[in-house]
């Protein structure tokens, strides 16, 4: 079927790359973003340390004065520079992943939603009205404790639970809105089967917001697996996350705050850049803004 | 009308700089607007120079792009922030151009009024009316709230505002489109402008609405001596009420004159096509009719059939809402034979498109049946349903909302094949799609673009490509020319009828615009709040319409003619429908009925059927003559 189309002109997708690539702030953001996570996959072949092994003849030292440890080392004398990297590579990772479940979760149950008839469309969102409802750190306190504390698994669900009610949310808006356009009304009148008016029109129209919402996602992401990790509710010693890497930091912010500066200075760097190509994004997918 | 003597010629009034009475409210001399943008300077007007004078209209008509608006947006001040001007814009002598903002913002609330086309997103939807108009006198004129409430409410009034003293403390939703371009004139009134800016006002508004709004201008004009600008791509428009036209073409002004000087001889090449568009072969009576079509055989069985069908909305609908029901369309019935093309005109909200959806079974129908061929659309399994789309084709209003814009133009036109016709081999796939975009004259180079890179026009045909690839048997049009220029709706009119002669269909052609359905269209049905008025062959219609509601909208189609026009214009009906929520007892017309007696109030008037094949529900049309 593809040979038969016509060429394709100056796409849309390639359009908004130009549009993204023009935009500098983005452009700076996604370098770095590319550094830090290239940094963080690297980390391990680089460094003569892993993130638990412990150099008993440096504790507790500041960057710059040992040659081997850039970053200094952390009380227990490890590597502060394997240990914020790895940690790096957890938060990113435990993020994207669970965005991408809540993404996945919520474009399906928010486009169905959207689509369905009034009856559906009521049912499906009280449900998500009541799971808003509920306060999610008493869910991932009580799944902690029925599963193994700080499993990765129980991390994504927990965070997964969560982030896929707003993207539903969103989805759902959004649907109804292209809902009542005048292509998805000639696609119904061309006889375009629901499913198919479902895939071909109704979420390639939503793809844009829902990519610039998902890109502001993850970084919300790795706010919250800090956040759950600076309890003690996710990962746990001697697995370092940023989350809490910066609560061990923080206790020792008086003796040695560079413990807590470097892993907090990668998550504002991170933070900061993927909000910058969050807002990228939204400009170059909407060109209608321009 | 006291129209201004030619006295008022721009070149002449030049030479009288400071005298009053002659010399010009505004002046515009070489002036250049253009824009910065990353691909370079884009010049939207060039040199422009023209000057109106008191009590004077001069019309500025050109098609969309000819740079009209942005060159009146430049002399009040408006442009955006990459918009440069350069010459000179005079209001009254001073200089617009390189005042200080806070005079400008003077001038602009004090000294000119501007209507712009789209009265809701001029208005603020939070705010009330009478509050609205209130303001600019607060800011302006110095009356305190209570004196400002007062003017507004004579303000409401003078532009003929139904119900002034209710509707001042409505909110701008809750106005009809009409209503709230006259709100829209009492703002722009209310700092006792001596300039009024006009762009486009009426485009987006009904025939009827249209006459009465200009109607009302005409008279402003001559009762306060206002200078008025009307902006308008319609030389139909212009005729009833300019003392003066200038035509623009791609920034330029390639013609000015006195409008009859203009209509009657005019003298660029240019001018001649527009007249000639907006004059349509049919009206100027020079050109064929398009081809008889096939009689209607009486006996032969109808293609497609309508019987008492109802369509109702729920209005309100939520957990706690109130809930109403509107009816929409109420027993409309009627017969179409093989390739008949109907047309369905009406104001806005008087069911035309809903009966289109109906017949398409785009909606369900609250009572009655939609017979296509002879089987009834409406007991059919979704399947079957979904398989017999493949002859009921639409096309729609809004040329680029009915395209999918992450679709190619032949990814748009392919779709119906890719629906009904998957055995299709990729060669001919790829033929047909060829074969339907030339059929619209759009050449196979444009399946590649997407449709934001298409003219309004272009986008038109790729929906009308996309209706006819597969060859339909009914084709249903839904106001598929309001949204485009005067010339490009004669294009596509042109177009609509060779598809018609060259495949025999069923068209379905819905308007508020009477005159261009004629063009088109065998019979014509007028809807009235969802109700059948009149049904007749559209001949007969416009030579001896029976019912009192076709009257008035034929009476209200601008004719560019400045002869006749204005005359036209000042006969022009009162009202507006009203809300279908609350039709009126009897016959929904009569509230506004010139000719309503007792009987209307009481009794529906029956669907009559005339010897001479035609139909109307008039209790009086008999003594109506």
């Amino acid at each position: 079927m593809n040979e038969a189309r016509a060429p394709r002109g100056p796409g849309w997708w390639s359009d908004a790359r130009r549009r993204l690539s023009a935009n500098r702030a983005a452009r700076g953001a996604l370098a770095l973003i590319l550094l830090i996570a290239l940094l963080s996959a690297l980390a391990p072949f680089v460094s003569p340390w892993s993130y638990d092994s412990i150099d008993w003849r440096h504790l507790a030292r500041p960057p710059g004065r040992i040659a081997a440890h850039w970053f200094g080392t952390d009380r227990l004398g490890r590597d502060l520079f394997v240990r914020t990297l790895s940690g790096v590579r957890l938060s990113l990772l435990i993020s994207v992943l669970a965005s991408l479940v809540s993404l996945a979760i919520g474009i399906a149950w928010g486009a169905i939603a959207g689509l369905a008839g009034a009856r559906t469309d009521a049912w499906m969102m009280r449900f998500v009205d009541v799971l808003y409802s509920l306060p999610y750190l008493f869910i991932v306190i009580i799944l902690t404790t029925l599963f193994e504390r700080g499993s990765m698994g129980v991390l994504l669900l927990s965070l997964g639970a969560v982030g896929w009610l707003t993207t539903a949310r969103i989805v759902r808006a959004e649907t109804r809105s292209l809902r009542r356009r005048q292509f998805v009304e000639a696609a119904r009148a061309l006889g375009v089967p629901p499913a198919a008016l479902l895939l071909r029109h109704i979420v390639p129209n939503l793809l844009g917001p829902v990519l610039v919402y998902a890109t502001l996602t993850v970084p919300q992401m790795i706010v919250f697996e800090s956040f759950l990790s600076f309890l003690g509710l996710g990962v746990q010693e001697p697995h370092a996350s940023l989350g809490n890497l910066i609560l061990v930091g923080a206790e020792e912010m008086e003796s040695a705050p560079w413990m807590l500066l470097v892993p907090a200075a990668f998550l504002v760097g991170l933070l900061l850049s993927l909000n910058f190509l969050g807002d990228g994004l939204r400009d170059a997918l909407d060109p209608r803004e321009h | 009308m006291p129209s201004i003597p030619a006295s008022t010629d721009p070149t002449r009034a030049g030479a009288a700089d400071g005298a009053p009475a002659t010399e010009a409210v505004l002046r515009l001399s070489a002036l250049t607007v253009a824009f910065d943008t990353p691909g370079g300077t884009v010049t939207a007007a060039r040199e422009v120079t023209l000057a109106v004078a008191r009590g004077e209209c001069l019309g500025v008509v050109g098609e969309s792009g000819a740079g009209k608006s942005q060159l009146f947006l430049a002399v009040l001040g408006l442009l955006p922030g990459n918009g440069r001007t350069q010459g000179s814009a005079r209001f009254r002598g001073s200089e617009l151009l390189t005042l200080e903002p806070t005079m400008l913002d003077h001038v602009r609330g004090a000294g000119i009024g501007m209507v712009f086309q789209d009265p809701m997103s001029s208005l603020t939807p939070h705010l009330q009316v009478g509050e609205q108009i209130a303001e600019v006198m607060v800011r302006h004129r110095g009356l305190s709230r209570r004196q400002a409430r007062k003017r507004a409410l004579e303000l409401l009034r003078r532009v003929q505002v139904a119900d002034p003293e209710r509707r001042l403390r409505q909110y701008p939703h809750q106005l009809s489109g009409g209503m709230r371009q006259r709100v829209m004139i009492a703002i722009a009134l209310s700092g006792e402008p001596q300039l009024l800016i006009a762009d486009e006002p009426t485009t987006a508004l009904d025939v009827t609405v249209q006459a009465q709004i200009l109607a009302l201008l005409a008279e402003l004009k001559r009762e306060r001596g206002l200078a008025l600008v009307l902006i308008t791509h319609d030389p139909g428009v212009v005729a009833g009420i300019a003392d003066r036209v200038s035509v623009m073409r791609d920034g330029r002004i390639v013609e000015t004159g006195a409008v009859g000087a203009i209509f009657r001889s005019p003298r660029e090449p240019y001018t001649r096509k527009l007249l000639r568009e907006a004059r349509g072969p049919d009206l100027a009576g020079d050109a064929p009719h398009s081809s008889p079509p096939a009689p209607v055989a009486p006996g032969a069985a109808a293609a497609l059939e309508l019987a008492g069908v109802s369509v109702r909305y729920t209005i309100g609908r939520g957990w706690l809402g109130r809930r109403a029901k509107l009816a929409a369309l109420s027993e409309v019935s009627l017969e179409l034979a093989r390739g008949e093309a109907l047309g369905v005109v009406g104001e806005s909200g008087c069911g035309k498109s809903t009966l289109v959806r109906a017949v398409l079974q785009l909606l369900p129908l609250h009572a009655g049946r939609v017979v296509w061929m002879g089987r009834a659309l409406g007991g059919l399994p979704r399947s079957a349903l979904r398989s017999l789309r493949r002859d009921l084709q639409i096309i729609f209003q809004d040329p680029f909302g009915s395209l999918d814009p992450r679709m190619t133009v032949g990814e748009i036109v392919a779709e119906p094949l890719e629906v009904h016709a998957r055995d299709f081999t990729p060669a001919a796939h790829a033929a047909a799609v060829t074969a339907a975009l030339s059929q619209v004259r759009l050449g196979a180079e444009l399946s590649s673009r997407y449709p934001h890179e298409l003219s309004g026009g272009q986008c038109q045909r790729v929906g009308i490509a996309r209706a006819m690839i597969l060859r339909p048997q009914l084709l249903a049009c839904d106001e598929p020319l309001s949204a485009l220029d005067v010339s490009t709706q004669e294009q596509i009119l042109t177009l609509l009828g060779e598809l018609r002669r060259a495949s025999p269909m069923c068209l379905l052609f819905v308007s508020h615009n009477v005159a261009l359905v004629q063009r088109l269209c065998e019979r014509v049905l007028v809807l009235y709040l969802g109700r059948m008025m009149e049904l007749a062959p559209a001949a007969a219609l416009y030579s001896r319409p029976l019912h009192p509601y076709t009257r008035e909208l034929l009476a209200a189609v601008p004719v560019p003619d400045p002869d006749i026009q204005p005359a036209r214009l000042e006969r022009v009906g009162r009202g507006e429908p009203p809300s279908p929520l609350t039709p009126p007892s009897g016959c929904v017309y009569r509230t506004r009925c010139p000719h309503a007696a007792a009987v209307c109030r009481e009794r529906i008037p029956a669907w009559e059927k005339l010897p001479d094949g035609r139909y109307v529900a008039c209790h009086r049309w008999r003594e109506l003559g």
